[in-house]
């Protein structure tokens, strides 16, 4: 990441609002190269994560399947969904895995450890915009390395769902985008409590409780009673991190009520970046006060 | 022979002592364990919610499985599961001092990192096979008594054969990452549902090919008097100890020629 773009912001020249803004857009954007070319370095780490998540696809796709065949409602639905459409939900769910990415990220919460995270604050860019900007360079880098491989063999394996409406496939990518901007908010506030606790690992084990159980990823949301799944929709940022993006996939709901959750999707990402600015402020004073 | 099993007890009671010193985060790691298999039965109550058989088994015949396989795994991750570690020393060069003491490789390692905050959910586990086999009220047997009894533990030594046969990957692809996971976790997940439930090759690669098969399910068909719909005989229930042998052979053969192909990485 050394160097990238760095020299461009320090610029002597008194620069206008525009290119300030261009040297930030610039800034950012080479950060987020940098995340990518980061995590291609990781080849073999990468082919094996892809591997198991696809062997967790089938394992997943079964028992869903399974649960469709036993209950075998009057349209062959379970909670709405028809078979191919659970099998889909798994597929592109294994996928969304090393995308959106949930668990493993760990790098704020270490810094923090070793006190490396004073550096973070001499940069000219503000650390939570280049964390995220590295994050969506992983996310990036997930889209092709984990994402494509178990929807391919998902997709040659068993009977998917094809959306019906053109219109399905940019809200999906529009709602995995918000999705990655949520789940790395989220991330990023459970790694900040190691400025106030120093050892995190307690809430990060949380996190990796809730952001298992909660999203999705062990069964859909909406196999629950209507109530908690609502509950859980708008009380926590959960289902927005999962569920949301793979029911627009699936057409689970008439266009009005799938605007409703990329809506609330966007007010869950848009609250929890917020946050995170607030949360960094109050850390760095903190910081001021412990002597770094 | 007996001064070195009192080196082991030592080097295991030091973890132990050590990892409960630190209250809070034990006390954490313990209580994470819990939820974790609290997960599993959630998600399986949940299905059940939407339909009234899975596989064609009931509610009660699923907790069953769920219960030895859970049991099976937990024990064996309570023994070895910290052997998922090696890749780390391997690619640290942390191996190196572990050869070079006289003692075995395999149980050093075991020893060296013994995960006491796996015993809660070793315990749970168990709690959970007892209050399935309760609820699931079966017409005991002396012979189903003893199922319940050898088929955890028989289940316990393939996941540890499975564990060990997976860390050998770091010795050839270090950087293997969550590779195993593959057969550890995922056989977990295979073996908590009845096999009816997956079809096709991947059913006959993991239930017969690996062997998950015989680690809950048939013994879970004995025990609730259900024929397999299969069509297996039921003495396969029994097949567990001899096919947790075989993959305890073939683990410590590869891990055997894992050791001796190790050069080290250097830095």
């Amino acid at each position: 990441m050394e160097g990238n773009g760095v020299g461009f912001v320090t610029a002597t020249a008194p620069p206008t609002h525009f290119r300030k803004l261009q040297a930030q857009i610039h800034l950012f954007t080479a950060i987020a190269a940098a995340g990518f070319r980061r995590y291609a370095t990781y080849r073999q780490a990468t082919v094996a994560a892809a591997f198991t998540n696809t062997i967790f696809g089938f394992l997943k796709a079964f028992v869903l399947l399974a649960v469709v065949g036993g209950a075998a409602g009057a349209l062959g639905t379970a909670a709405g969904y028809s078979g191919p459409q659970l099998a889909t939900f798994v597929w592109v769910g294994q996928g969304l895995l090393g995308v959106v990415g949930y668990w493993g990220w760990t790098d704020l919460a270490d810094r923090i450890r070793t006190g490396e995270v004073v550096s973070d604050l001499l940069r000219p860019v503000h650390p939570v915009a280049s964390y995220l900007a590295t994050d969506l360079g992983r996310a990036g880098f997930g889209v092709f390395t984990r994402f494509v491989p178990p929807v391919l063999v998902g997709a040659l394996a068993f009977d998917l769902y094809r959306p019906v409406h053109w219109s399905t496939y940019p809200l999906f990518a529009l709602s995995v985008l918000i999705a990655v901007l949520l789940s790395f908010g989220c991330r990023y506030l459970v790694n900040a409590t190691a400025f106030w606790l120093l050892d995190a690992r307690g809430m990060i084990l949380a996190w990796a409780i809730a952001s298992t159980v909660l999203t999705g990823l062990v069964f859909p949301i909406r196999f629950l009673p209507d109530p908690v799944a609502i509950a859980l929709w708008l009380g926590t940022p959960f289902p927005s991190m999962f569920q949301t993006p793979l029911d627009v996939l699936l057409e689970r709901d008439p266009p009005l009520l799938r605007l409703g959750t990329l809506a609330v999707q966007l007010a869950w990402a848009a609250g929890v970046l917020g946050l995170c600015r607030v949360v960094q402020r109050r850390a760095e004073h903190r910081l001021v006060i412990q002597g770094g | 022979m007996v001064s070195t099993l009192a080196v082991y007890r030592r080097l295991v009671g030091a973890q132990a002592r050590s990892q409960a010193s630190y209250r809070v985060s034990f006390t954490l790691d313990l209580l994470g364990n819990i939820v974790w298999l609290g997960a599993d039965l959630l998600g399986i109550t949940v299905f059940f919610r939407i339909t009234p058989s899975l596989g064609g088994f009931g509610f009660a015949d699923v907790l069953v499985m769920l219960g030895l396989s859970a049991s099976a795994f937990a024990l064996a991750d309570l023994a070895v599961g910290n052997i998922e570690k090696l890749r780390v020393y391997v690619r640290t060069g942390l191996l190196d001092s572990v050869l070079i003491k006289p003692l075995g490789v395999l149980p050093q390692l075991l020893a060296l990192d013994f995960g006491l905050r796996r015993l809660g959910r070793a315990g749970y586990a168990l709690v959970i096979l007892v209050a399935a086999l309760w609820y699931a009220d079966i017409a005991w047997t002396p012979e189903k008594a003893a199922l319940v009894v050898v088929t955890p533990l028989a289940g316990a030594a393939f996941f540890s054969a499975i564990f060990v046969a997976g860390a050998t990957v770091a010795f050839w692809w270090i950087e293997s990452g969550e590779l195993a996971n593959a057969l550890t976790y995922g056989g977990r997940d295979f073996t908590s549902y009845p096999i009816t439930v997956y079809s096709g090759w991947f059913r006959r690669l993991f239930a017969y090919a690996l062997g998950f098969a015989f680690v809950a399910y048939y013994p879970a068909l004995a025990v609730l008097d259900e024929p397999d719909p299969l069509g297996l005989p039921a003495a396969t229930a029994w097949a567990g100890p001899v096919v947790a042998a075989l993959a305890a052979a073939v683990a410590a053969a590869l891990w055997r020629f894992g050791v001796r192909r190790y050069r080290s990485t250097g830095s």
